[in-house]
């Protein structure tokens, strides 16, 4: 199997996260789709290693990992903040910081 | 008898030509001048810090100070006397006030003839004025701020006097200003006990004691573009550096000539000459021994020094000279005519300082001629002019302040020694014999009648404008002097006149002496010209075009006739002087208010001026912050149009960032390929 196929499963799994993110309303599951974007990049950097035979692109995972891991934890403690105050997850109902016409 | 003395008496320097003497190191008495200055500074520093705790015993200190300068004057003057005319100008180092790389500027005191004089005149007159004033100022609550504001006065003017540079009498000059200042506004606040001043008096004395520094620093433009003409052309602004420069032909004719114009600027805001001359009617909003001390017998007079002081300048440009004595002839008979119309006593007495001071200017315009009497001149006015503004103070401590002569008359049978002082002030003023005024006066008019080298119109005018001006001296004075003393009484019958109290009639008596007896006993003889040949130096001078003994009859011919028509019009027992003034001629109606010179400052300055400053404010506005607040909207502007995507929607956002990104993308791949 050439290794042109592992890229382009990583270009799907990308445009597939980007896509949840862009129409789900829902933050857990636009959290969701921002993971698989992640994972879709290591994907590509690990093949990438592969094809050029050295480890950066490896290594460049692992970090990748170290930061997604943080971010998760991050990420689901906002998203249950937001959920305790306002008893909803849904990303288009945080809107207050936006161009306020006439502040008062 | 007074034809075989004319000749004798005009006091007129020696015949022969003496150039002035070298400044030599000061020794003796001399090099204590600086005891001078500091004594009337460090009391005016210990009144002004002591505050209210003073109040007990500030006058008597304010007056120990110029009398303790005074004593430390006259040692000098001693010592001057005894030593050899070589030796008599004295110069004192006090040391380096600025120093910066090769320029090295400084600090030191010329005590000669010229200086001592005016320090003497400066203590004698101020020290009189001082004790004067104790008794003036005693209902006042602020009499130990008064005093204060008097040493500093004379601590500055005696700066202003011994200075051996321009730079160091301007600081005397800007001192005198401030004293100035600061005395005519005096009562500038309300006060309801002791010497009661109203709100509105208040706001008019601040005013005029604005309109007076207003015009002195136009007066000090002058001063300082001289200055920087000298140190840019001679690279020092010393009176013995600018000597040599001037003596070594430096300069050339037409430099020397503005640097002498602009000092003539200088000396004509400070003695309120054409055309900067309307500040000193209103300076008599001050308290009257200000007036006495600051406006008649010292500040005023500064001009006239500066002239004289500047001698080496002038002597090098006729023309500026010529301009010195057109300004002095025109002062002197603007003076003259506003005298003659002016009911308040002491807006008279200003026009008619304004006016001797004009002699004073024509005859420091003769040059070589005329310095020394000019200061003869100036010395004995210092005596008359005080006196008779004593005399003025106390005849409104008798009448309550009030200051309208329509209301005084027949004053001098209530308060005899306040008569017969003002009496000598007047005699000698009118240049009656043997008074000082004939010997300080008739010399002026004599050599305003002196046809210089290729001068052909000049004496004429000179002279007839002097002899007419002492026509009209005696009027104005004699109608002051009736109306105030002599004729029927015209004071409101709860008014009760009375003699002023001894510590007031005291310097009176001392400065009448001086104008009874000063001429004889300076001017006979050019006694004070031969004592100033040192600094003046001396000249041959031509006779008159007139005999001297002509002009002298005709001064005083036309004196005796002058008073005699003010006794008509004022004093005799039929005429009736109106207690407000009736309508008058346009002349008379025309000085009354100062030849209209407040109207036609307003039209030429200050109305153009305001206009000027409103239009430069509006510039300012539509201009330059115009300019900030299009920057200002313009940065509002883009700030609009970047807000507008800020919606609030995270997605909104992130498609964005995905978009973009795409873009970034596509354009890369674009331009690689």
């Amino acid at each position: 199997m050439s290794l042109m196929s592992y890229v382009v499963l990583a270009a799907v799994l990308f445009a597939v996260g980007t896509t949840t993110v862009l129409v789900r309303r829902n933050a857990i599951i636009a959290f969701m789709g921002i993971e698989l974007m992640l994972n879709a990049t290591n994907l590509a950097l690990v093949t990438f290693a592969r094809m050029h035979g050295n480890l950066s692109g490896q290594v460049l995972a692992f970090f990748v990992m170290v930061v997604a891991a943080a971010e998760v934890v991050v990420g689901l403690a906002i998203i249950v903040a937001i959920f305790r105050a306002r008893r909803s997850v849904s990303v288009d109902d945080v809107n207050l910081l936006k161009d306020v016409r006439d502040p008062a | 008898m007074i034809t075989t003395l004319s000749a004798v008496l005009t006091g007129l320097p020696a015949a022969e030509a003496v150039e002035p003497v070298a400044a030599v190191a000061a020794t003796g008495a001399a090099s204590a001048a600086w005891l001078l200055i500091l004594l009337p500074l460090l009391s005016a520093a210990v009144l002004l810090l002591a505050g209210r705790r003073a109040d007990g015993w500030g006058h008597l200190l304010g007056v120990a100070a110029p009398a303790a300068s005074f004593l430390v004057g006259a040692i000098i003057a001693v010592q001057m006397l005894t030593s050899p005319v070589t030796e008599r100008v004295q110069h004192l180092d006090l040391g380096s006030w600025i120093t910066a790389g090769t320029f090295d500027l400084r600090v030191g005191l010329l005590a000669d003839p010229l200086s001592v004089t005016f320090v003497l005149l400066i203590t004698f007159v101020g020290s009189l004025i001082h004790v004067y004033s104790v008794a003036y100022m005693a209902e006042d609550v602020n009499r130990r701020r008064f005093f204060a504001y008097l040493n500093l006065f004379i601590a500055a003017m005696l700066l202003l006097v011994l200075a051996d540079s321009y730079l160091l009498l301007f600081f005397g000059w800007e001192g005198v200003g401030l004293a100035s200042y600061l005395l005519i506004g005096f009562w500038n606040h309300e006060v309801r006990q002791g010497h009661k001043v109203s709100g509105d008096q208040a706001l008019d004395n601040s005013v005029a004691a604005k309109k007076a520094f207003v015009a002195n620093r136009v007066g000090d433009l002058g001063m300082i573009v001289a200055m920087g003409l000298l140190f840019a052309h001679l690279g020092t602004v010393s009176f013995a550096g600018v000597n040599e420069g001037v003596a070594s032909g430096a300069l050339s004719t037409g430099m020397i000539t503005a640097i002498g114009l602009m000092l003539l600027l200088a000396a004509v805001g400070k003695s309120a000459q054409f055309p900067l001359q309307s500040w000193l009617g209103d300076a008599m909003a001050g308290p009257t021994p200000v007036s006495a001390l600051i406006h008649a017998a010292t500040m005023v007079t500064a001009g006239v020094y500066l002239i004289v002081r500047s001698q080496p300048i002038f002597d090098a440009t006729g023309d500026a000279r010529l301009v010195v004595a057109v300004v002095g002839a025109i002062t002197l008979l603007f003076g003259a005519i506003v005298g003659c119309a002016k009911d308040d006593i002491k807006k008279a007495l200003a026009a008619s300082t304004m006016s001797q001071i004009g002699y004073m200017m024509l005859a420091a315009g003769l040059g070589p001629l005329g310095y020394a009497i000019a200061i003869l001149h100036l010395v004995g006015h210092g005596f008359f002019k005080a006196g008779m503004f004593l005399g003025a103070g106390s005849v409104m401590h008798a009448m309550r302040d009030e200051v309208d002569m329509r209301k005084f008359g027949a004053l001098g049978r209530k308060m005899p020694l306040t008569y017969y002082t003002f009496m000598a002030g007047w005699l000698a003023i009118i240049g009656m014999w043997p008074f000082t005024g004939f010997f300080t006066k008739d010399p002026i008019i004599e050599t305003a009648f002196i046809a210089q080298e290729g001068q052909t119109w000049q004496p004429w005018v000179f002279g007839s404008v002097a002899l007419f001006g002492a026509a009209l001296t005696a009027f104005y004075m004699s109608r002051l002097f009736f109306m105030t003393f002599e004729g029927k009484r015209r004071w409101e019958p709860d008014v009760e006149p009375h003699e002023s109290p001894r510590l007031m009639t005291w310097p009176m008596l001392v400065l009448a002496l001086g104008s009874v007896g000063f001429g004889v006993a300076f001017g006979w003889k050019g006694r004070l010209a031969d004592w100033l040949v040192p600094v003046t130096g001396s000249v041959e001078h031509p006779a008159p075009v007139l005999p001297p003994a002509l002009i002298t009859w005709s001064v005083l011919i036309l004196v005796l006739i002058a008073v005699g028509l003010a006794w008509q019009r004022y004093a005799a027992s039929a005429t009736v002087v109106p207690r407000t003034a009736p309508k008058a001629s346009a002349l008379t109606e025309a000085a009354r208010d100062d030849l209209y010179q407040d109207k036609v400052n307003n039209g030429l300055l200050v109305i153009p001026g305001t206009y000027a400053t409103r239009a430069l404010v509006y510039a300012d506005s539509a201009v330059v912050d115009g300019t900030v607040r299009a920057v200002a909207r313009g940065t509002v502007a883009v700030g609009d149009l970047a807000r507008r995507p800020q919606t609030g929607f995270v997605r909104q956002y992130a498609a964005m960032m995905a978009i973009g990104l795409v873009a970034l993308v596509i354009i890369v791949l674009a331009v690689q390929s």
